[in-house]
């Protein structure tokens, strides 16, 4: 019983702390709400030593239904790394616009146990319970700025569109269980293999729900419509968060479930990787070259990076699947800090997020300038940035796995995608103007997330041997 | 194979004919006399009042879904109910942090003020 | 005993009744309807499926599917209030503020 709970002590601690800020949030004069946001990034700290401390003692948990191993450690790490950071770079922001603090850090925290539980769970029912956490709570942040048109809207599409894709998730999960008689993924690959393999039919309908249902969440195309309409009308700290943490979660999952025992000798689960990876990439990127927002810019180009990320599935290979793990943190600290400094620049009412307001930004504030390029040059995959190196282990992996023309395409892909990213590079340092989006003080808060995400990247661009170790780790799929 | 079914046919036929019947020879026979008391339309007896489509106070959409969740949250209590004894006290110690959760979220409406009808 | 193809032909059918209303309905509260018959679909292949592999785990996770519903529900009907409150209208056509 005490091994259970702490191997799942990640998950009390968010869960608690989660709680905690909800009850203590009426408590708290209203212009203390700052301290709340403190509390909840003391929260994910420890939440973060609760996860060091399963990393010792790694085993199953409850019954086989969780597992603590190298897997979840990491991605849990992923996950608090992106709460951490987000909150960081909201409390300045959420008193900018008014907006109540303790439901805010909550839901982050909620979600995040969320997305824990869907990197930690064996058990599908589990996991779906995980999917559901992060996404309800990030369906409500979607829609935080409440008398915000389009942030209306946003959560409204986020909603319909999620719940929608968890229909077929669970359709998925439904098969799963009508082929096997378990949800457990362990149960199920050991009773796949004494049974020499799964029914091809019924593996089949349940992979393809599955990835339906996980591709919305990671806006794979083709279900990746909604992306720029709730990138755009979402309030950007939310952005920063939903754009990142529910989508390593759910391609956490679908590491777990794709190279499971369901897709063994399976080659609809390859060609179902390949394509989508295709049309993602191309889709994203080809749509963002046209953009004039700032905030549709970017999820567009979320979209084309979930696509480099689903050549490293294609690879099909333990290569493949860590340079996915690698990937996901060099995107997280990229995309993070992108649109946490959006917000920041788009001033009171996020009134200021087209392209043309960002004309001379770089002579009135070269800092912000500066650390805006870093964080586009590593999304488009420049070198020494880590956005390099994740791209170069993920097209290495395809290459060794003789996918040369998806390799072509994705080469060709990360050259389209340098025009827009320079494009808004360009518009700062080289067009003149008075910059029509907010030069204020960059918060303290704020400049420590964004000083995270800058060093992180160089960090992993320059040193990325240790960090690789780790990742490497992931790719053991299953607990022995 | 279908035989068992037909006494589900024959029930379904006199039912719907039942119906037909009452309606058609009321329809027929029976006397009409509008007034207009007749074709206010029918609150339970009293006289209608005001406009069908006024506005609610959002406090009753609020009441609303509050009580589709924790209605619908004590679901869980009928399965545990019926183990109750064979889960000793860890099955007891997991039902009360359920409820403690619960009671959390019970706690954070009420000092939000959503239970208050007069706001 | 009707057989398991049965129940899993009927809960296909409403799965794709669910689907197909989904994309052609432009009513907010219908859509959402929609969404909450793909669920209860699910919930039906569940059931036969425990009941014909006599196993209760399905059962056990219709429970959880239920409860997740109307937690969806909640949330679902707070978001469309707010937007209502704000459009005046529950037509999908008018969501359009942010279209090139």
């Amino acid at each position: 019983m005490t091994g259970d709970i702490i191997r799942l002590f990640p998950e009390i601690v968010l869960g608690v702390s989660g709680i905690l800020v909800i009850l203590f949030a009426p408590f708290v004069p209203p212009r203390r709400q700052s301290l709340l946001g403190w509390f909840a990034l003391f929260g994910v700290v420890a939440a973060g030593a609760a996860d060091a401390l399963t990393a010792r003692d790694p085993g199953l948990a409850f019954g086989g239904s969780v597992s603590a191993d190298s897997f979840s450690v990491y991605f849990i790490a992923l996950f608090l790394l992106v709460a951490g950071v987000t909150i960081l770079g909201s409390i300045h922001y959420l008193e900018r616009e008014n907006l109540p603090a303790g439901e805010f850090y909550a839901l982050i925290l909620l979600a995040t146990l969320g997305m824990a539980l869907m990197a930690a769970g064996l058990d599908l029912v589990l996991v779906f319970l995980g999917l559901e956490l992060s996404s309800l709570s990030t369906y409500i942040l979607a829609g935080y700025r409440r008398h915000d048109k389009r942030s209306n809207e946003a959560s409204l599409k986020y909603f319909l569109l999620g719940s929608f894709a968890t229909a077929f998730f669970l359709y998925g999960i439904a098969f799963v269980y009508g082929l096997s008689g378990t949800t457990n993924l362990m149960t199920l690959a050991r009773r796949v293999g004494a049974a020499g393999g799964p029914n091809r039919t019924f593996a089949a309908v349940a992979l393809l729900l599955i990835f339906v249902g996980l591709g919305f969440k990671v806006s794979a195309a083709p279900f990746q419509i909604w992306t720029p309409d709730v990138y755009q009308g979402a309030p950007a700290p939310v952005v920063a968060f939903l754009s990142v943490g529910p989508k390593a979660a759910a391609f956490a999952v679908l590491l777990r479930v794709f190279f499971g025992p369901l897709s063994e000798g399976s080659h609809m689960a390859f060609w179902l990787l390949w394509l989508s990876a295709i049309l993602t990439m191309c889709l994203g990127n080809l749509a963002a070259i046209w953009q004039s927002n700032v905030k549709r810019l970017l999820a567009y180009s979320a979209i084309a990076q979930a696509g480099y990320i689903l050549v490293g599935f294609a690879a099909g290979s333990a290569d493949g699947r860590s340079a996915v793990s690698f990937y996901l943190v060099t995107y997280a600290l990229m995309n993070t800090g992108a649109f946490l400094l959006v917000a920041q620049l788009a001033g009171g009412g996020e009134g200021r997020t087209e392209i043309d307001d960002y004309k001379g930004l770089a002579r009135e504030c070269p800092g912000k300038a500066a650390v805006l390029s870093v964080l586009l040059l590593s999304l488009s995959g420049i070198p020494t940035t880590a956005g390099f190196l994740g791209k170069f282990y993920l097209f290495r992996a395809a290459v060794d796995s003789h996918l040369i023309a998806l390799t072509i395409i994705a080469v060709l892909n990360s050259v389209v995608s340098v025009y827009y990213y320079f494009r808004l590079i360009v518009v700062m340092y080289m067009e003149e103007g008075p910059a029509a989006v907010s030069t204020a003080r960059l918060p303290g808060s704020l400049w420590a997330a964004l000083a995270v995400s800058v060093a992180g990247i160089f960090y992993l661009g320059i040193f990325p041997s240790a960090f690789l170790e780790f990742a490497r780790l992931t790719s053991n799929l299953l607990p022995h | 194979m279908l035989s068992p079914y037909i006494p589900i046919l024959v029930q379904a036929i006199i039912v719907a004919g039942l119906g037909a019947a009452i309606l058609g020879v009321s329809a027929l026979v029976g006397v009409r006399k509008r007034s207009s008391e007749k074709l206010a339309p029918y609150e339970c007896g009293i006289a209608p009042v005001g406009n069908a489509r006024g506005r609610f106070s959002v406090s009753f959409y609020l009441v609303g879904m509050l009580f589709i969740l924790f209605d619908v949250e004590a679901v869980f209590l009928y399965p545990w109910a019926v183990v109750f004894k064979s889960l000793h006290w860890a099955g007891f110690i997991e039902m009360f942090l359920y409820i403690l959760i619960l009671l959390a979220g019970y706690v954070y409406v009420w000092k939000k003020g959503a239970l208050d009808w007069t706001r | 005993m009707v057989p398991l193809s049965y129940y899993l032909a009927l809960s296909a059918v409403l799965f794709i009744l669910g689907t197909a209303g989904f994309a052609l309905r432009r009513n907010i509260i219908t859509i959402f309807m929609c969404i909450e018959l793909m669920l209860n679909a699910v919930n039906l292949a569940l059931i036969a499926f425990s009941r014909f592999l006599s196993d209760l785990g399905g059962q056990l996770f219709v429970f959880f599917v239920i409860v997740v519903a109307a937690a969806e529900a909640t949330v679902g009907l707070a978001i469309i209030i707010a937007l209502y409150r704000n459009h005046e209208s529950l037509s999908v056509d008018k969501l359009d503020s942010m279209k090139l």
